[in-house]
Parts: structure tokens; C-alpha cells; sequence
């Protein structure tokens, strides 16, 4: 196995600018996310490195070697499809062995390992079927026993649960992280799922028009989310954002929103009265918000609107002065619509967040390597 | 509620089409088959047929027009197949290529015919060409009938006119795989080479098939092109069964060509069929 290095890397189609810039690096062994809306551009970073499609500038590095100017057949990699492309003329067997059959690997040579990469998947009694013999998860495993059977030194994914429901989707997705931590690849996965993404991945590089916003663990990259637009699409419900203004009143840095006055704890006041303009949006997880029956002091005022219940949870949308904030409950917590309930925000867990640029405050460049 | 209505909708917008095979295909057909076994008393006869075999010409015939097959089908087919593939590869002013490729198919056979004759003829364009540059002498008599050229003449007018359906109908089949088997081929180490033959070709049966089948049969019934180039001086099947009924005034011999040329075409239709068959499963 080995690393893969992205440098300034930008593939453009006419106008629009599909990969922009975009520096990365995924350590050996390390199980790499692109995450990001439609369109963003995550296929095509992947289809770079995979020398599918030309860069128009940078450099790919793959195990540190140049492979920029190399056919995908010379970068020494594997692939899982979005839809498998698995080869419907060929049985199961012969999918699995058509990376080793092309480095002509000796006959006994390349039974073993179609067989080992067979049983890793447990698909070792399908090998003489044909694909159109298959269901969408058999081919699905094909077209990872096929990736994992060649010795490459990198695994490209594109999406390749994307295709399957949602349970044997959540199957899949466990058996997968089980397969990729035994069989320790180095691998690029894309998807625009934000669940498989944290689930997954060791790092997620969260993309947006071409370019990567964020590259953190999972863990940073739900709490910390470097932007707005990261916060409202990771996550499930998005992070709240409240318009917020800083003030300073008896001496004290306080951020007023439409639904009452929030104290920011000392770092982030320190961080905030360094701003320019006064005007901040206050990120905050539903998680991070108690519900209260009675007023406290450092609580705010809030009205039940609607109140969902998930079974594990509640999920209640409230409205807080101007806005409406989503907040969980317990599952056993009573509320009516209309129903007056107080809030206290759990201020260590904020994002402050600059409104003019869409920026976290504390959030400088993200670490790339 | 479960009764289900007779759909008649779908039998509907297929009468025009099945009442057209019927009176311009079946109902020929079927006469055609009567006069080759009927006598004109109307009595069941095998005379026809006899006469058919043992007339002087048929063997020239049959063997010209297998010959004939022999020879321009592989070579359109493999003509046809590198054109489609390279214009698969998207090299640049590729597109224009299936207009060029496309121009023959608007000529019609017989036209076809007289241009390539007068090209070959004695004071034909390729006699003028290499007279004036001085390669001969004296023009040189390509459409000789004691020699190959006529053959050759024809080969290659039926290549120039007929290989742009076959690479329609594969350009087609090409266009209908999706890319991404290619380049799953590409990424687990295929070249060019090995990826069409192991993988574009076999996904690509079924329109090799059709072009094949098309090509073979339109192939056994040429006519225009032989006549138009060789003149008397080489005769096909399709010839001989013009010939019996324009100059010997005989339907019944005529008919019993027609029929010939019709269970040859079955016959190669069949055996393609056979050979190309794509197993089921194969087919996603
Ligand atoms: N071959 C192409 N020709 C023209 N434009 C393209 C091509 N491939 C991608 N694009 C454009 O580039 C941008 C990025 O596309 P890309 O397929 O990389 O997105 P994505 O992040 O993979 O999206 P999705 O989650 O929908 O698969 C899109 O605007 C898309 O329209
Ligand atoms: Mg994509």
C-alpha cells in the first residue's frame, strides 16, 4: 500500500471548473472521505487520480511517484464503480480475476486469491454465476472482491452503496469498514451520503464547488465544522444557526440574538471581541440544547411548534424569538405545540461563525496532511 | 374488478406494418414458391428445381456468389470495425468521420455499379490517371473477363458502397455499452488491445450479429454492381434469376432461383445466429 498526494490539482469541462486547486493527501493505510453535495466535483478528483480523466494542472502523486502523465493501467490501482461495471459476459470468477489475468499471474496463482478475495465477501459459492444471475449487493460485492483481488496500491471507491436500499445499504457499510481495517488499503471513498462519511471514513475532506473546505476527523468535522455550509450539511438535523450581534454591556462581551442574549464562554469572547463587524451566526448541534420547564437565568424563552418523534429520540422545532431552532429530546420528554418550554445552549460546544465570510472564528487553514 | 380487458391497442398500431408484410413479402413469397413448384397445369413438380441445378450457369453462379460473400464480407466487417472503434476513441474531428463513412449508403447500388465501372473501364478514370502519369503506355483493359480484375472491380465497389451500414450498426452497439466497463478494463490493467477483444467485442455481439446477418444476406442477393462492372462477362444468382425471367421468359426458373437465393439467406442467418448466440445470462 502507499500514499496518494494531490497537488493543486484542477480539471475544468468547458466552463465549469469541476476540481479547483485542490491540495490532498491520504497517508498509507488510511481510509480517506470525500463528502460533498451533487455535483462538487468528487467524482472527478477521483477520476484524476485514477488517470480517467486528464488534469489540466498539478500533480498526482501515488506511493510517491509521478503518475500525472501515466494511463489509469500504469498507476497500479483498483477501483469499485459507482454502478460495479462488472462484465456481464464473464462469471463471477473471471470478474474477480481480470486484474490478475491481465498481469499474467500464474493459473494456481490467481485461483487462490480469487478464492481468498471470494470468501472475504462470502461470495465464494457465486463464482460460476454470470452478473445478470446476481442481486444488486452480490454485484456490488463482486466489484469489491475484483478491486481487492489485484495488488494495488491504492483503492478508489465512488460511491459504491449508492445503488443499494437502505438496509442492505447499513450491512454493506459495516462489512465494508470491517474488510478495509483487515485488509489495511489505502483508500479514496466517495459519497454524498454525510452518515457513510462519518461512519467510515479515518478523515473526511468535505468538498463545494471544486474545492475541499475542510479536511479533519470525523469527530471535527461534525463539532468543528470550519463553515456554514458545513455545519448545515453535515449532520442530521443541520446545526441551528441563530444571527447573533456581539455587545459589550457592564463590561462584559455578550451576543445578542433575536431570542435573548447568549454568554460566550472566555475563549470564544476573546476571539470575538477581536472582530471587526459585530454581526456572528451562533452554530449550535441540537444535541447541545437543554430543555427546560421553567425559566432559569441563563436560559431562553422559546414556543414548541412541532414535535417529531424518532423512537431513540425527539426531534422538536421551536421557535426562538425571530427563528426556529431544532432541538432533541429525550424520547420519554412531553411537549404540546404551543407549549412554552426555556433553552440553555451548552456555549462550549458553539460554533461562532463570521457572518460576512461564512467562517468558523477559530477555524484557520485547514490541516492537509 | 380483476377482469382484465383485451388490450387491442398494441395490435392496432401493429396492423399497418403486419398487413404491409403481408401483401408485399408473405403473398410474393408465396407465389413465388408456387411457381417454382407448380407447373402451369398446376400439378406439385420438381422439373424446376432440376433444371435449376443442371443448367450450365448454376454452378458458375452459386460459386461467383459465394466467392463474392468470401471476399467482401470479413473485409467490410473488419473495415467497418476499425473505423467504428477509432471513432469511439473521440480523437478530435472524429465526429466528422460518420458523415464521410455515411456518404455511400445514400448511393443507390446500381449507381454505385457505374461509377466503379467507370473508373476500371478502358478510358476509365484509373486508365487516364495512369496514363498521364506515365505508369502506362497504352490504357489497360482492367474489366478483361479471363482475368481477376472484374472480381477485384467488384469487391471493391461493394466495400466502398456497403461497409458504412455495417459501421452504422456497430458505431450504434458501440454507443449502447456504457463507458464504464472500458474503463473498469483500463484500471485493472488492460491496453487498448486487450480491452476490445476481451471486453468491447463480446459486449458487442449482439450488433455484430445484426451486421453480420444483414451484410451476408444483402451480400448473396447482389445484382446491380456485378451487372453494372462485369456485364455478361460474370454471372451470380441473382443474375440467373433475372436473366430466365427477362430473357427466357420463364417465371417458374425464375422463381426457383428466387427461392435458392431465400433458403441461402436462411441458411447463413441461421448459422450466425448459432455461432454469435449471446447466452442469456450474459446480459445484464
Ligand atoms: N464529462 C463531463 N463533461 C462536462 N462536465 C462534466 C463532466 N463530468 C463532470 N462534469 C461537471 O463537473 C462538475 C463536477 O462533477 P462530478 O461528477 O465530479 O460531481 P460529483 O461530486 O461526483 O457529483 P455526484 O455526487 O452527483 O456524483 C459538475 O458540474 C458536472 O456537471
Ligand atoms: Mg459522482
Amino acid at each position: 500500500m502507499a500514499e496518494i498526494h494531490v497537488e493543486s490539482v484542477r480539471k475544468t469541462f468547458g466552463k465549469v471548473k469541476a476540481v479547483w486547486d485542490v491540495d490532498l493527501t491520504v497517508h498509507d493505510r488510511e481510509f480517506v472521505v470525500l463528502l460533498g453535495p451533487s455535483g462538487c466535483g468528487k467524482t472527478t478528483l477521483l477520476r484524476c487520480i485514477a488517470g480517467l480523466e486528464q488534469v489540466d494542472q498539478g500533480r498526482v502523486f501515488i506511493g510517491q511517484r509521478d503518475v500525472t502523465d501515466l494511463p489509469p493501467r500504469r498507476r497500479q490501482i483498483a477501483m469499485v464503480f459507482q454502478n460495479y461495471a462488472v462484465f456481464p459476459h464473464l462469471t463471477v470468477f473471471e470478474n474477480v480475476a481480470f486484474g490478475l489475468r491481465m498481469q499474467h499471474r500464474p493459473k494456481d496463482e490467481i485461483k487462490k486469491r480469487v478464492q481468498s478475495a471470494a470468501e472475504l465477501l462470502h461470495i465464494e459459492n457465486l463464482l460460476d454465476r454470470y452478473p445478470s444471475q446476481l442481486s444488486g449487493g452480490q454485484r456490488q460485492r463482486v466489484a469489491v472482491a475484483r478491486a481487492i483481488a489485484v495488488d494495488s496500491l491504492v483503492l478508489l471507491m465512488d460511491e459504491p452503496l449508492s445503488n443499494l436500499d437502505a438496509l442492505l445499504r447499513l450491512e454493506m457499510r459495516a462489512e465494508l469498514k470491517r474488510l478495509l481495517r483487515e485488509i489495511e488499503a489505502t483508500t479514496l471513498y466517495v459519497t454524498h451520503d454525510q452518515v457513510e462519511a462519518l461512519s467510515l471514513g479515518d478523515r473526511i475532506a468535505v468538498m463545494r464547488d471544486g474545492q475541499i473546505l475542510q479536511y479533519d476527523t470525523p469527530l471535527n468535522v461534525y463539532d468543528k465544522p470550519a463553515d456554514l455550509f458545513i455545519g448545515g450539511f453535515i449532520g442530521n438535523p443541520p446545526m441551528n444557526f441563530l444571527d447573533g450581534e456581539v455587545r459589550t454591556e457592564d463590561g462584559r462581551l455578550i451576543v445578542r440574538t433575536g431570542g435573548g442574549e447568549i454568554y460566550p464562554p472566555p475563549e470564544a469572547s476573546a476571539v470575538l471581541s477581536r472582530l471587526k463587524e459585530p454581526s456572528v451566526l451562533v452554530g449550535i448541534r441540537a444535541e447541545n440544547i437543554e430543555t427546560l420547564s421553567a425559566p432559569a437565568e441563563d436560559a431562553l424563552q422559546a414556543t414548541v411548534l412541532v414535535v417529531e418523534p424518532l423512537g431513540s429520540h425527539n426531534l422538536i422545532t421551536m421557535q426562538l424569538g425571530p427563528e426556529q431552532i431544532k432541538v432533541n429530546t429525550d424520547a420519554d420528554f412531553q411537549a404540546q405545540p404551543g407549549q412554552t418550554i426555556w433553552l440553555r445552549l451548552n456555549t462550549d460546544k458553539i460554533r461562532w461563525i463570521d457572518k460576512a465570510s461564512g467562517r468558523a472564528l477559530d477555524y484557520d487553514v485547514s490541516p492537509q496532511s | 374488478m380483476n377482469l382484465k380487458r383485451f388490450n387491442w391497442e398494441p395490435y392496432l398500431l401493429l396492423l399497418p406494418s403486419a398487413l404491409y408484410l403481408v401483401f408485399f413479402l408473405a403473398w410474393p413469397m408465396f407465389q413465388a414458391f408456387g411457381l417454382a413448384f407448380q407447373a402451369d397445369d398446376g400439378h406439385l413438380t420438381l422439373d424446376y428445381m432440376q433444371r435449376m441445378f443442371s443448367d450450365v450457369m448454376f454452378s458458375a453462379a452459386l460459386i461467383n456468389t459465394v466467392k463474392l460473400i468470401i471476399a467482401i464480407v470479413p473485409l467490410q466487417f473488419i473495415l467497418a470495425l476499425v473505423m467504428a472503434l477509432l471513432m469511439m476513441e473521440r480523437l478530435r474531428g472524429s465526429d466528422i468521420l460518420v458523415y464521410i463513412y455515411s456518404i455511400p449508403l445514400a448511393i443507390s447500388d446500381l449507381a454505385a455499379g457505374i461509377i466503379w465501372f467507370s473508373i476500371f473501364t478502358q478510358r476509365g478514370y484509373l486508365n487516364s490517371l495512369l496514363y498521364g502519369l506515365g505508369v502506362l503506355d497504352k490504357p489497360f483493359l482492367f474489366l478483361n473477363y479471363q482475368s481477376n480484375w472484374p472480381f477485384a472491380a467488384i469487391v471493391l465497389a461493394e466495400v466502398w458502397r456497403a461497409t458504412s451500414i455495417v459501421f452504422v450498426i456497430l458505431v450504434a452497439g458501440l454507443q449502447s455499452i456504457p463507458r464504464d466497463y472500458a474503463e473498469a478494463a483500463e484500471v485493472f490493467g488492460a491496453n487498448w488491445f486487450t480491452r476490445v477483444w476481451r471486453v468491447t467485442l463480446p459486449l458487442l455481439r449482439p450488433s455484430i450479429q445484426t451486421a453480420l446477418i444483414l451484410r451476408t444476406i444483402l451480400a448473396v442477393q447482389m445484382f446491380a454492381v456485378v451487372v453494372a462492372i462485369a456485364g455478361r462477362g460474370m454471372t451470380v444468382l441473382a443474375n440467373e434469376a433475372y436473366r430466365w425471367y427477362s430473357e427466357y421468359r420463364s417465371p417458374h426458373l425464375a422463381a426457383t432461383y428466387a427461392m435458392f437465393i431465400l433458403v441461402i439467406s436462411l441458411g447463413t442467418a441461421f448459422i450466425y445466429l448459432r455461432a454469435l448466440r449471446v447466452k442469456e445470462e450474459m446480459v445484464l
